[in-house]
C-alpha cells in the first residue's frame, strides 16, 4: 500500500483561519515543512467563503499549490468535518508529511486524521532533524525527547514559537479545488463560541508578556498588569492558580496545558514558578521576575530578579516606562 | 449510558523528573507516581453523569504493567463499578505509543457497547495529548476534546463547551462520542476510606494484548533523551531604576 522509497517528498500543511483571515501558526508549519527537506508543499484551507484565505496562503513563501474547499459545512471547522476532506487529499495526492500547528485546533485533529490513515502522529514537534526524526519535549519540558517516526505518512503538530514564520509574501501557489469528501455532519453540530476580547497583542505572538500569579489576590489587582501591560505593549497571561481563583479566563493560562510562549521579554509577578507554569515559557529571551520571596523557583530560570512587594514594584515599573 | 474511562498511572505532578545518565529515558524507579490529573478529571465527570442518574455503569481502563493496579483501585475508590486491566511487562510498555492505547479502547468501546469513551486531554507524561482523538478517529465517532463543561441533551446527545486558544466554544456530539477532559472541567473528589475499602472488593478484568487482538509494533523509535538547556543564573536587582537600567542594556525594552 505505501511505497516510500519511489516517491518524491511532499508534504500538506493544514491552514488555520477564520475564514478571513490566515493564521500566523500556519506560517510557522510551512516554515517547519521547509525543514523535511522539500519542496513540494501544499496548504489545504478549508472553510466558508475562504477566497480571501485562499489568495494569502497562495503567497506564502515556498507554497507550491494551495487545495480550497470551500463549504458551508466548513464553516466552523469541526475536527470530523475536516479530517473526512484532509484523508480525501491525502488519497488524491499522497503526501509524505501533513502537518499542523499545536493549537487547540490542530490538535484536535491531527490524531483524528492520524487515526484514520492508520498512522501513530507526532505531536508538539519543536524541532525538524530530517525527513523522519524529530524532537519533542515531555515532562512539561523536563526531557526532550529525539524521535524516529517509521510511518508511512508522517503526521505531525509543530510548537508555533520553535520555527520562524515563514515569509508570507513571494510565493504563487496554484489553487486547485480539493477533492470531494463524503463530510457527515450529522454527529456534530457548533452551538456558539464565546472569544475573550481584548486590544492587547495575542499571546502567542507578542514580543513581551506580562503575566500574574497568585499572589495578585483578585481580578481587580490584575489591572496594575493590564496598565503596565499597556504601557510596554505587552499582551497579559497568568499562572493557573491566577485562572482557577477567577482573576483572569482561562485563555490566558501560560503552562504546560495553556499556551507556550517565547517572548522576547517575559515578566512574572507574583508566580512562584512551578513546573508546570515554567514549562510554558522558559524559552522566553528575557526572563524577569518580581516576588517577594526571594526563594521561589521563578528566580532560579529569571535573568533578573526584583524581589519586593508587587503591589509598590508594579506602578513603579509602570510610572519609570512611561518617561 | 455505559462509561468507559481511561486512566494512566504516571509520575506524580509535583515531581522533578531526571533523565537517566545513558538518555534512554527519565528515572522511574522509586519515583512517587499516581493517576495522571487530567484521566482523574474524566473519571470525575463520569461519576458525576452517573450521580444525575445519565450514566448506568463506569469502567475504568488503564493499559500498562502490573502497578497499574494500583491506580484502576483508587478509580474504583472514587466511583467507577468495574476496572479493565490490559497487562503488558514493563519492557513492551516502554514502547507502547497512544497510537496502540487508542486501538484497546477503541476495541472495547465497540465489543462492549460503551456510549461514552471519557479520557483526560493530555497524560503528563508524554504530553501527546493524542489519545482520545485518536480513539474518535478510530470509531468513526465525534469527538469533544478540551472539555470544561459537559450537558446532557436528551439521552442522544452532549453538550460541551471546550477550551480553545481563544476563549470557550460550544458543541453538540451525537452518543456515541469521546470526550477529553481539560483542568477546568471539575474538582475530583478523594476517594474516602469506606469507599478505598469497598473497591477492594469490585473487580478487575484482566486482558491481554491478545486477547483484544492488539498489534504492538511500533511506529516510532525513541533515540534519545536529554535534559533541556538549562538557562544561566540570573541576578538579582535592588530596585526599579536598576532593572529598567538592566533592561535597556540587554535591549529587551
Amino acid at each position: 500500500m505505501f511505497i516510500l522509497h519511489s516517491r518524491s517528498k511532499s508534504t500538506l500543511v493544514i491552514a488555520e483561519h477564520n475564514n478571513e483571515k490566515l493564521g500566523p501558526i500556519t506560517l510557522s508549519a510551512v516554515t517547519a515543512a521547509k525543514k523535511l527537506g522539500n519542496d513540494d508543499i501544499s496548504i489545504l484551507v478549508a472553510g466558508s467563503n475562504v477566497s480571501k484565505v485562499a489568495e494569502e496562503a497562495a503567497k506564502v513563501a515556498n507554497i507550491k499549490r494551495v487545495i480550497i474547499a470551500d463549504s458551508d459545512v466548513l464553516k466552523t471547522q469541526l475536527p470530523e468535518r475536516v479530517c473526512d476532506l484532509v484523508v480525501a487529499s491525502q488519497n488524491q495526492f499522497k503526501f509524505t508529511h501533513i502537518l499542523a500547528g499545536a493549537t487547540s485546533f490542530g490538535r484536535s485533529l491531527v490524531p483524528r486524521v492520524a487515526a484514520k490513515l492508520s498512522v501513530s502522529p507526532i505531536t508538539e514537534v519543536i524541532a525538524v532533524q530530517s525527513e523522519d526524526t524529530f524532537v519533542r519535549p515531555t515532562y512539561a519540558g523536563n526531557a526532550i525527547s529525539k524521535i524516529k517516526s517509521k510511518a508511512p505518512v508522517k503526521l505531525l503538530t509543530v510548537r508555533g514559537t520553535a520555527f520562524e514564520q515563514a515569509a508570507a509574501t513571494g510565493g504563487s501557489g496554484k489553487g486547485e479545488q480539493a477533492p470531494k469528501a463524503d463530510i457527515n455532519t450529522d454527529v456534530s453540530e457548533f452551538v456558539g463560541q464565546e472569544l475573550s476580547k481584548s486590544d492587547r497583542p495575542d499571546l502567542q505572538s507578542a514580543k513581551i508578556i506580562v503575566s500574574g500569579g497568585r499572589a495578585l489576590k483578585s481580578a481587580d489587582n490584575f489591572k496594575i498588569l493590564y496598565d503596565l501591560a499597556d504601557k510596554l505593549g505587552a499582551a497579559v497571561g497568568a499562572s493557573r492558580a491566577a485562572v482557577d481563583a477567577g482573576y483572569c479566563p482561562n485563555d490566558m493560562q501560560i503552562g504546560q496545558t495553556g499556551k507556550i510562549v517565547a517572548p522576547e521579554l517575559y515578566i512574572a509577578i507574583g508566580i512562584s514558578g512551578a513546573i508546570q507554569h515554567v514549562a510554558g515559557m522558559k524559552d522566553s529571551k528575557v526572563i524577569v521576575a518580581i516576588n517577594k520571596d526571594k526563594d521561589c523557583p521563578i528566580f532560579q530560570i529569571a535573568d533578573f530578579g526584583l524581589v519586593g512587594d508587587l503591589f509598590k514594584v508594579v506602578p513603579e515599573l509602570t510610572e519609570a516606562i512611561k518617561k | 449510558m455505559r462509561v468507559l474511562v481511561g486512566v494512566k498511572r504516571v509520575i506524580d505532578f509535583a515531581v522533578k523528573v531526571r533523565v537517566k545518565p545513558d538518555k534512554t529515558s527519565v528515572v522511574t524507579d522509586n519515583v512517587p507516581h499516581s493517576m495522571n490529573p487530567f484521566d482523574e478529571i474524566a473519571l470525575e465527570e463520569a461519576v458525576k453523569l452517573k450521580e444525575a442518574n445519565h450514566a448506568k455503569e463506569i469502567v475504568a481502563f488503564s493499559l500498562g504493567p502490573a502497578k497499574n493496579q494500583e491506580i484502576l483501585r483508587t478509580a474504583l475508590a472514587k466511583g467507577a463499578d468495574k476496572a479493565i486491566h490490559l497487562e503488558v511487562d514493563d519492557a513492551t510498555y516502554q514502547k507502547v505509543e497512544p497510537f496502540h492505547v487508542a486501538q484497546a479502547i477503541a476495541k472495547l468501546a465497540k465489543d462492549e457497547k460503551f456510549d461514552l469513551v471519557f479520557l483526560g486531554k493530555q497524560a503528563i507524561d508524554d504530553d501527546a495529548n493524542q489519545t482520545g482523538q485518536l480513539v474518535a478517529g478510530f470509531l468513526n465517532w465525534p469527538q469533544a476534546t478540551f472539555a470544561s463543561k459537559v450537558e446532557t441533551e436528551g439521552t442522544s446527545h452532549l453538550k460541551v463547551t471546550r477550551e480553545i486558544d481563544g476563549g470557550l466554544e460550544t458543541i453538540k456530539v451525537k452518543l456515541p462520542a469521546v470526550l477529553t477532559a481539560d483542568l477546568r472541567l471539575n474538582e475530583p473528589r478523594y476517594a474516602t476510606l469506606p469507599n478505598i475499602m469497598k473497591a477492594k472488593k469490585k473487580p478487575i478484568d484482566k486482558k491481554t494484548p491478545k486477547d483484544l487482538g492488539l498489534d504492538l509494533t511500533s511506529q516510532t523509535e525513541v533515540l534519545e533523551v536529554s535534559e533541556p538547556p538549562t538557562r544561566k543564573g540570573g541576578e538579582f536587582v535592588e530596585d526599579v531604576p536598576t532593572l529598567v537600567k538592566k533592561l535597556k542594556e540587554k535591549g529587551a525594552l
